[in-house]
């Protein structure tokens, strides 16, 4: 993890947790009580699903400043995610992909193939991180 | 997994608006690829894989080619792309998991490039072509 190389260290408060609801559906699955999310538009506007995509950005940016321990990092939040939530770890992957795109849509031409190996590298040692302790 | 007619002309859409830089998005596309999985190179042992190279250019504006002429056939994706289903299952033999490699691939260089149009709509409903595409390549290998 420590060879990642470039990254940016942006403000992600703009990426947008809400895309991985509208282009996987299924992912909905988990967030019953939140609400109208019956079009793309209204997920968007969701407020709830706003604040939740902070809360994931939040996690992300404590993955940022802990690169070389994310088990350690995530630890907590993984057995939350088995243990309470029931998400199925391909869920991660998913989001971790969604990320990519979305820093892609951001930032361009700067997003070179280099950097998106790094984040993809990244994303996936988050994944592996937040299922480490499903059982 | 269906296209809707709104999938179809959001496809169509943003084939549009890529045009002639398809060639080029395809090469891009491919160079991710192999640098963010570099499990996918081992399929290319045979090519300069270096950056700027004329045989990844020349893949890349192949798959571009095959891509639009499946959104020219939307309603009959597993015909336009018989032969090269059947190349696939019975000679490349590219195992099903690259597909989603190239496939995400392709939508971070359309997001990178076209970031006004990549709207979470378009962005479903390109996934949701290329993931029909992947699907119909991959049909005969078994």
């Amino acid at each position: 993890m420590a060879l990642l190389g470039e990254r940016k260290r942006k403000d992600l408060s703009f990426l947008q947790f809400t895309r991985l609801l509208v282009v996987y559906p299924w992912t909905q699955r988990f967030f019953d009580n939140f609400g109208n999310l019956s079009s793309a538009s209204a997920i968007m506007g969701n407020p709830k699903v706003k604040a939740h995509g902070k809360k994931v950005l939040t996690s992300l940016g404590e993955a940022i400043k802990n690169m070389d321990d994310l088990k350690g990092t995530f630890a907590h939040l993984s057995e939350l995610h088995c243990d309470r939530l029931h998400v199925d770890p391909e869920n991660f992957k998913l989001l971790g992909n969604e990320l990519v795109i979305v820093l892609a849509k951001y930032f361009g031409k700067e997003f070179t193939p280099q950097v998106q190996a790094a984040w993809q590298k990244m994303v996936a040692g988050v994944s592996i991180a937040l299922a480490h302790k499903y059982h | 997994m269906v296209l809707s007619a709104a999938d179809k002309n959001n496809i169509k859409a943003a084939w549009n608006a890529i045009g002639s830089h398809a060639g080029d998005h395809g090469a891009e596309a491919l160079e991710r690829m192999f640098h963010s999985f570099p499990t996918t190179k081992t399929y290319f042992s045979h090519f300069d894989l270096s950056h700027g190279s004329t045989q990844i250019k020349g893949h890349g504006k192949k798959v571009a080619d095959a891509l639009g002429n499946a959104v020219n056939h939307l309603d009959d994706i597993p015909t336009a792309l018989s032969a090269l289903s059947d190349l696939h299952a019975h000679e490349l033999r590219v195992d099903p998991v690259n597909f989603r490699f190239l496939s995400h691939c392709l939508l971070v260089t359309l997001a990178s490039h076209h970031p006004g149009e990549f709207t979470p709509a378009v962005h479903a409903s390109l996934d949701k072509f290329f993931s029909t595409v992947s699907t119909v390549l991959t049909s005969k290998y078994r």
